[in-house]
């Protein structure tokens, strides 16, 4: 009986020949990540419940200011000087405000084959370079923190055969969100998503961040794509190099088979107060809406704001609306300024704002009001996410986002 | 075998992590100041009438959402002894553990409850309501080690000696 990449990944880092669905190993862990949202916990922990402290590997650590940068309040600034001296008294890789956390992993730190682990859900966004990223508590990270090492439970993979090649203003957002709205928020529960077939050569390493990203929606415990040559160029560009470059084996076992041909995904929104109320994106059309969001760990990055910029180009944002502009990075903040994005969103009267997990962890800024509707690029519309328990978030891609933002109303692209 | 009886209070499917605890409560100093605003995007009234003991029973895919590990702590600070849901999702369920708060899954016993009710709970065996028993099936005894200890820190200074 074969192995399928996930397999493969955690056997590596458990030192066993094989290991399958359902085993629990012990594995040394490659990296870890933590942000802002909780580092303070486990920087607490750590300080005051462990009577020998020590961090296994400094060098395997990486701390990223991203939820409430920069800081808002007196008590995000005091945990956020609690992470960056804990950092630099430790020597710690440390980045505040240059980004969000899973786009700084992506552009400096994962590789294929790796098994990370990062404190926040959207960690599985690795897996689009072929990487086990997967999001735990403050609690499993200062375990592996303090020794290297952490269990898991061997998850069965899930296989979602793409194939064919999304139509002209069809996005792999879409695609991601008709994949949640048919298997449902728990569809992938524990499992891995594993992209494969034809469909995944149409699709770049962001295309495959965005549909990696959302694995956690449907419940699953990381998503993964082979890190292909598409892939492989990549890190190569930016000078990485694999840890390993594993395939699925023919006889690998898989507890489900889902196919998806691209070229019948239309654009599609989600509906509050749940990812998997997925609608065509034109019956949501006409509600109205009083702020626009267009960036996150899902969605921030230099493709979507080429999307965003292309449908805003010479047109004003409706004087109704608050169309934040999120880049997902510097990288990206400097590449969009390069190609004359930043202009176009400014001068149709978008707020653009530094790299932040802005409105979409519902913090720091662009908080929405009592019954105030925010149509958003981000990962998540539950009940209250973005702020007032009675306000509502449809989810949708760069393109719907940013014409809705121009109309006032929820509109897809090709209607304005 | 450990049983107790408590009061049950019913929630849904998806209860996501921001319900447990909205971000906007997460910067204030400690879990006791964050409870009171426990699951207020859905109940606000819930917090303040949940007693010591109380059990929560749900639906399927409990704890969906972001890897807050203040989502378990402020349940388990409001004094809920045990959540039953139909399932859970999974990294709601390593804090879970990880903090002390003990889960079951079982698949019926939420179609038939009724909010307020009295339920028994035999941990690794059944849970009793109105004179019908609903199967439980048994945690790893690693995992029941680390909830008796109060969460994996604790019981790795127990383990250790320290405690």
């Amino acid at each position: 009986m074969g192995m399928t990449i996930a397999e493969k990944i955690i056997a590596l880092a458990a030192g066993a020949d094989k290991v399958k669905a359902g085993d629990i190993h012990t594995v040394t862990l490659d990296r870890m990540m933590s942000n802002d949202g909780t580092t303070h916990l486990t920087v607490d922990m750590y300080h005051n419940q462990l009577k020998h402290p020590r961090i296994a590997d400094p060098k395997k650590m990486v701390f990223i200011v991203d939820h409430n940068v920069p800081s808002d309040s007196p008590k995000t600034a005091a945990s956020q000087k609690k992470m960056r001296d804990f950092a630099r008294e430790h020597d710690i890789d440390f980045w505040e405000g240059q980004g969000v956390c899973h786009q700084i992993m992506m552009e400096h730190y994962v590789c294929p084959g790796e098994l990370i682990f990062g404190a926040d859900s959207h960690t599985c966004t690795y897996g689009a370079l072929g990487a086990f990223g997967t999001g735990v508590g403050c609690t499993d990270l200062l375990y592996g923190m303090v020794t290297g090492t952490s269990w898991v439970l061997v998850p069965e993979t899930v296989k979602f055969h793409l194939t064919g090649k999304l139509p002209q203003g069809v996005y792999p957002r879409d695609l991601m969100l008709t994949i949640i709205g048919t298997i449902g928020a728990s569809g992938a529960n524990y499992q891995v998503m594993e992209f494969c077939g034809d469909g995944v050569q149409t699709l770049s390493v962001n295309d495959r961040m965005v549909l990696c990203n959302l694995a956690v929606e449907a419940g699953a415990k990381t998503a993964v794509f082979e890190a292909d040559e598409i892939a492989l160029a990549w890190l190569e560009e930016r000078g990485r190099k694999p840890k390993a470059v594993f395939k699925s084996d023919e006889d690998a076992v898989y507890a489900g088979e889902y196919t998806f041909d691209l070229s019948k995904i239309q654009p599609v929104a989600a509906k509050p107060d749940f990812v998997d109320h997925v609608v065509p994106a034109k019956e949501v059309c006409g509600v109205k809406i009083d702020e626009a969001f267009l960036g996150s760990c899902n969605n921030g990055r230099i493709d979507e704001l080429r999307v965003g910029a292309a449908i805003v180009k010479d047109r004003r944002v409706s004087d109704h609306v608050r169309f934040l502009v999120v880049p997902a990075s510097n990288e990206v903040y400097l590449q969009a300024m390069e190609e004359g994005l930043i202009d176009i969103f400014m001068k149709s009267g978008a707020i653009i704002m530094n790299p932040n997990c802005s409105v979409c962890w519902g913090s720091c800024q662009g908080v929405i009001g009592e019954h105030e509707v925010l149509i958003s690029t981000g990962t998540r519309n539950f009940k209250g996410r973005a702020g007032h328990p009675s306000s509502k978030v449809y989810l949708a891609s760069a393109a719907t986002v940013a014409a809705s933002a121009v109309r006032g109303e929820i509109c897809t692209a090709d209607m304005l | 075998m450990e049983q107790f009886t408590g009061k049950v209070w019913v929630l849904g499917d998806d209860i996501d992590t921001d319900i447990i605890i909205p971000t906007e409560y997460l910067a204030l100093k400690t879990i006791d100041h964050m409870k009171q605003y426990g699951f207020s995007p859905l109940r606000p009234e819930l917090a303040a009438m949940i007693k010591k003991g109380d059990i929560i029973v749900a639906g399927r895919n409990f704890g969906c959402g972001s890897s807050r590990e203040q989502a378990p702590e402020v349940i388990k600070a409001l004094g809920i002894r045990c959540i039953i849901a139909k399932s859970f999702a999974r990294i709601f369920f390593r804090n879970s553990i990880n903090n002390g708060l003990l889960l079951m899954e079982q698949p019926d016993l939420y179609d038939d409850i009724k909010e307020g009710q009295e339920i028994t709970v035999t941990v690794n065996q059944d849970i009793s309501y109105q004179g019908k028993s609903y199967k439980v099936s048994s945690l790893p005894d690693n995992l029941v080690e680390i909830i008796h200890a109060g969460g994996l820190v604790k019981a790795m200074r127990k383990r250790n000696g320290l405690d």
